[in-house]
């Protein structure tokens, strides 16, 4: 069993319109040192996963169902309270927007001084001390005077910055990071993916980045898991995933991550339609009114939903199409068309 | 922090001498301005059997004949430094701040007004202390149990409260309790705090709480509205995060949100009601500045009139200077404007 082990977790959101299916049947594992990247669009689902391993998934009216290991502990059976000692301790997180996800009456210090002595029993001033130590490791310059500052008065990578020492106050063995570089600038955004990344090797701590851009992960990720409508398309190392894709999804991912090495004289290859209603999940394969390909399934696309099989080399693909298709298409028509875009 | 504090204040001084000009504007400019003549303003100062010609010179002694400025000016120096009045007979001095003598009774009318404010002080004060934490804590459960049974009772007794006026609930309240059960003492009973505290929280517990029900209603209702919708912000999910108790997500980072806009609307109300709770004096008979606001302008009492309307705007500016203040010290964010 891994440090981490998630096994057909379904988060389930009763409506006025229907039941959301957020998330609806996902497995997955992470051990400590690893990094996970959950990649997807909007409303694929990968925030509320994140959401859920918390304990966080909003609102009682939420059903979750299935099994969430952690070091040992399932958390989805566990009493509320036992989850909350958990949280910001053994498992944190790192939100998208710092300036919202920061209270903006207190200072940032007081916010990070908060955060460790809910789960240490230490006096203001060591604590403090903790909160000065944390600021400078993540890289704010003068911690001893900026701890005092509030949120507003940081720049948005600064803060970004003072919201993983946050995270960070209680050495967690679990950090989940969702969409930690979306609202920030592109040159900040290599430094915080960076920061990250010297973090987590410092601490050893297990890594899930929740993103919808493959670039961030790219680097950064051992595995990815590409979602789509609430269930896992695609899952593997994290060269698999590059190299070898064989979800039409994920191509179509890959296609429309822009370029820094290549001439910017094409035309990115975005991904037709838009995302699918959780209410209405279109039948048999979620992708199927999008996919380019799903003619090629023999009437399967909408009436059967696919299974998440296994390849010959270990990754896992929820397709119709017969592999050895899926390996010419890739190869003959995908990969060149990506090379030279 | 200290420009915002000193601009707060010039702010606050400036209001003051435009409520004294309009007040002043209200009661000697615009008689004028409807037909009113100097004789006829001043023969409200001397009795009705003055002759013609004592009426003229009371009007010259007042100074009606005066340009407007002139007159203002003679006013405001009144209350800033006070005044000497030369009723012939000698000259009579009327320390500041000096509204002038009661029409009435002929006394000053700063003392009478210091006289009545430890019933309006006691008043406000017990009734705002009730409704604030009521109506907060009221409205937060309100928030949080959002649908259930308890939500729809309490900001239904909330709509009740707002649409019921005072001198509904208080005479029902009276006929109930006091006439009816004898439980609380019957309306125009007063005890001074220092005289016997017990005894004075007891005869304003029936004022206190009738007045706190229709305030209390708003809080709760504006709470209830602060409080949905800062519970769904991101820092409320980051304060979950961090494993803090859901009572401290609630009171340190939601609550502690929700509280400003009824911080500004507590100084407004608070500053009303120090200035005179007009309706609850009326209807328990407490003889505060509410009640004398109402005898005066029943009396035609003009100088009493005059003192009890500047002194109630008074409130109203400090009160919302206090809040300003207060406001700078509550959101950090208003420091920096």
């Amino acid at each position: 069993m891994s440090f981490l082990d998630v096994k057909d977790l379904k988060i389930h959101f009763p409506t006025d319109d229907g039941l959301v299916r957020s998330v609806d049947g996902l497995t997955f594992g992470l051990e400590r040192g690893k990094t996970l990247g959950i990649v997807g669009e909007s409303g694929s689902g990968k925030s509320v996963t994140s959401l859920g391993i918390l304990g966080l998934h909003k609102g009682g009216r939420a059903k979750i169902s299935g099994e969430i290991w952690l070091d040992g502990e399932e958390l989805v059976s566990a009493p509320a309270e036992q989850v909350r000692g958990l949280r910001g301790k053994k498992m944190a997180m790192i939100f998208q927007d710092p300036l919202s996800s920061m209270h903006p009456y207190y200072t940032v210090g007081h916010q990070i001084i908060e955060a460790y002595r809910i789960h240490h029993d230490v006096s203001k001033q060591v604590a403090r001390k903790h909160a000065v130590d944390l600021l400078g490791r993540v890289g704010i310059p003068e911690p001893a005077n900026r701890v005092d500052s509030y949120p507003h008065e940081f720049s948005g990578g600064m803060r970004q910055r003072a919201m993983i020492a946050m995270a960070l106050s209680c050495d967690p063995e679990l950090l989940i990071a969702d969409e930690p570089t979306t609202a920030l600038d592109v040159t900040v955004q290599a430094q915080i993916l960076d920061l990250m990344r010297d973090l987590q090797r410092e601490f050893n701590s297990a890594l899930i980045i929740i993103t919808h851009d493959l670039g961030v992960v790219a680097e950064l990720a051992d595995d990815i898991l590409v979602m789509y409508g609430g269930k896992c398309v695609e899952y593997g190392s994290t060269d698999e995933i590059f190299y070898s894709p064989e979800h039409p999804y994920t191509w179509g991912l890959l296609g429309s991550m822009p370029r820094l090495d290549r001439e910017p004289t094409e035309r990115l290859l975005p991904i037709k339609g838009s995302p699918p209603s959780l209410i209405n999940v279109p039948p048999g394969c979620a992708f199927h009114p999008r996919c380019p390909y799903a003619d090629r399934t023999e009437g399967r696309a909408s009436t059967e939903v696919p299974d998440l099989a296994p390849t010959e080399r270990g990754h896992l693909v929820r397709c119709h199409m017969p592999r050895t298709e899926r390996r010419t298409l890739w190869e003959n028509e995908i990969k060149p068309v990506l090379e030279t875009q | 922090m200290l420009t915002y504090i000193i601009r707060r204040f010039i702010g606050a001084i400036a209001m003051l001498i435009v409520i004294s000009m309009v007040t002043f504007g209200i009661f000697f400019v615009v008689p004028q301005w409807a037909g009113s003549t100097p004789e006829a303003m001043a023969s409200r100062y001397v009795g009705r059997a003055a002759t013609p010609e004592t009426v003229h010179l009371v009007a010259q002694k007042l100074g009606f004949y005066d340009p407007v400025i002139v007159q203002y000016g003679r006013f405001a120096k009144g209350i800033v430094a006070g005044a000497e009045y030369d009723y012939g007979a000698g000259v009579e001095q009327c320390p500041a701040p000096c509204f002038g003598y009661s029409f009435i009774s002929g006394q000053p009318v700063w003392p009478d007004l210091l006289d009545r404010m430890p019933v309006t002080f006691s008043l406000a004060i017990g009734a705002a202390l009730l409704w604030v934490l009521g109506g907060v804590s009221v409205g937060v459960l309100s928030a949080l149990r959002r649908g259930t049974f308890f939500d729809r009772l309490s900001m239904g007794t909330a709509l009740a409260g707002v649409s019921l006026p005072i001198f509904f609930t208080g005479m029902l309240s009276l006929v109930v309790f006091s006439y009816g059960l004898g439980w609380t003492p019957p309306g125009g009973s007063w005890t001074d705090f220092t005289e016997n505290p017990a005894q004075w929280a007891y005869n304003l517990l029936l004022p206190w709480i009738t007045l706190a029900f229709l305030f209390a209603a708003t809080y709760a209702r504006l709470t209830r509205a602060g409080m949905l919708e800062t519970m769904g912000e991101d820092y409320v999910r980051t304060a979950r995060a961090k494993g803090l108790t859901e009572r401290d997500v609630v009171v340190k980072h939601g609550l502690r949100a929700a509280l400003t806009p009824i911080l500004t609307l507590f100084g407004i109300d608070f500053g009303l009601l120090i200035g005179g709770a007009v309706l609850t004096e009326t209807t328990y008979t407490l003889p505060g500045l509410g009640q004398f606001a109402i005898l005066a302008i029943r009396n035609q009492d003009l100088p009493q009139v005059m003192g009890v309307v500047l002194f109630a705007a008074c409130f109203v500016v400090v009160a919302s200077l206090i809040v300003d203040l207060l406001y700078a010290w509550v959101d950090p964010r208003v420091r920096l404007s």
